[in-house]
């Protein structure tokens, strides 16, 4: 029988992994999938609770998440098409025309 | 060791290792590749958790859909070749390194810290994760939630058909 700590722990892994590709990278696709990779692992907890503790809402929060996930993929990718038409690049440190 | 510690351990040294490929390979197309790896090492580990559904729905929904609209995009703008968002070492990254670092040892300690998660003993429930089971918590205690998740979708969809337009006249 596997504790609940190992799962907490791949968890905790997988989403420091994904926030420092968030902060050091700087492909804009790059980022957003480490960003799908941070969502990820929260489900990751979710699921391990909701497991542990015998009970289905931390299931269905994960659905949750899903959808949120799908709507946020469509949403961004659309912003990086929409910023590749008019910079001709996905640079995040070219893209600062929100700078002051 | 049991068959389903052997299973937990396979995948998730293929989860976490498919992490780190995706984070630190140059090509997107090399990086979304590891990512699908990643959610498929996640659905097993989903299923030791007796997390049917949800395995499944994890392999449909994001393996399937969203992976296919992020390579859809990487290859729409043809970024395989880009040379000019070579990374290098700079000390940035040894500054994020530490930070990560340092984030991951105050978590690990919270879960192994005396009187933490080590105390949850797993619910002999299997059917927690059954399509029924979900099922009932989504149509009736998350049943609002559930109806507002329908005027997200279709706001992402209006917003990402808007913001994808050419000219919006």
């Amino acid at each position: 029988m596997i504790d609940l700590q190992y799962y907490l722990i791949l968890s905790a892994v997988m989403f420091v992994i994904g926030a420092l590709g968030v902060v050091t990278r700087r492909n804009a696709i790059i980022v957003f999938m480490s960003i799908e990779l941070m969502l990820n692992s929260v489900n990751l907890t979710f699921v391990s609770f909701a497991a542990f503790l015998g009970d289905s809402t931390g299931q269905a929060f994960v659905f949750f998440v899903m959808t949120v996930a799908a709507a946020e993929a469509a949403v961004g990718l659309a912003i990086i098409i929409a910023l590749f038409r008019r910079k001709r690049t996905v640079n995040l440190d070219e893209i600062n025309i929100l700078k002051w | 060791m049991t068959l389903e510690e052997i299973i937990f351990y396979i995948f998730a040294l293929g989860g976490v290792v498919s992490a780190i490929l995706v984070v630190t390979r140059r090509n997107p197309i090399i990086a979304a590749i590891y990512l699908i790896v990643n959610f498929f090492c996640l659905a097993a580990v989903y299923l030791t958790l007796h997390a049917q559904f949800i395995a499944i729905i994890q392999i449909l929904v994001y393996a399937g859909a969203i992976m296919v609209l992020f390579v859809f995009v990487i290859m729409l703008l043809n970024l395989g070749d880009e040379r000019s968002l070579r990374d290098g070492f700079s000390w940035k990254k040894v500054v994020a390194g530490g930070l990560g670092f340092g984030v991951l040892m105050e978590l690990i300690y919270i879960f192994i810290m005396p009187g933490g998660a080590k105390t949850i003993e797993m619910a002999r429930a299997t059917e927690v994760g059954t399509v029924k089971a979900i099922a009932q918590v989504l149509f009736t205690q998350l049943l609002f939630p559930f109806e507002v998740t329908s005027l997200l979708l279709t706001a992402a969809i209006v917003g990402a058909i808007v913001l994808a337009k050419k000219n919006l006249n």
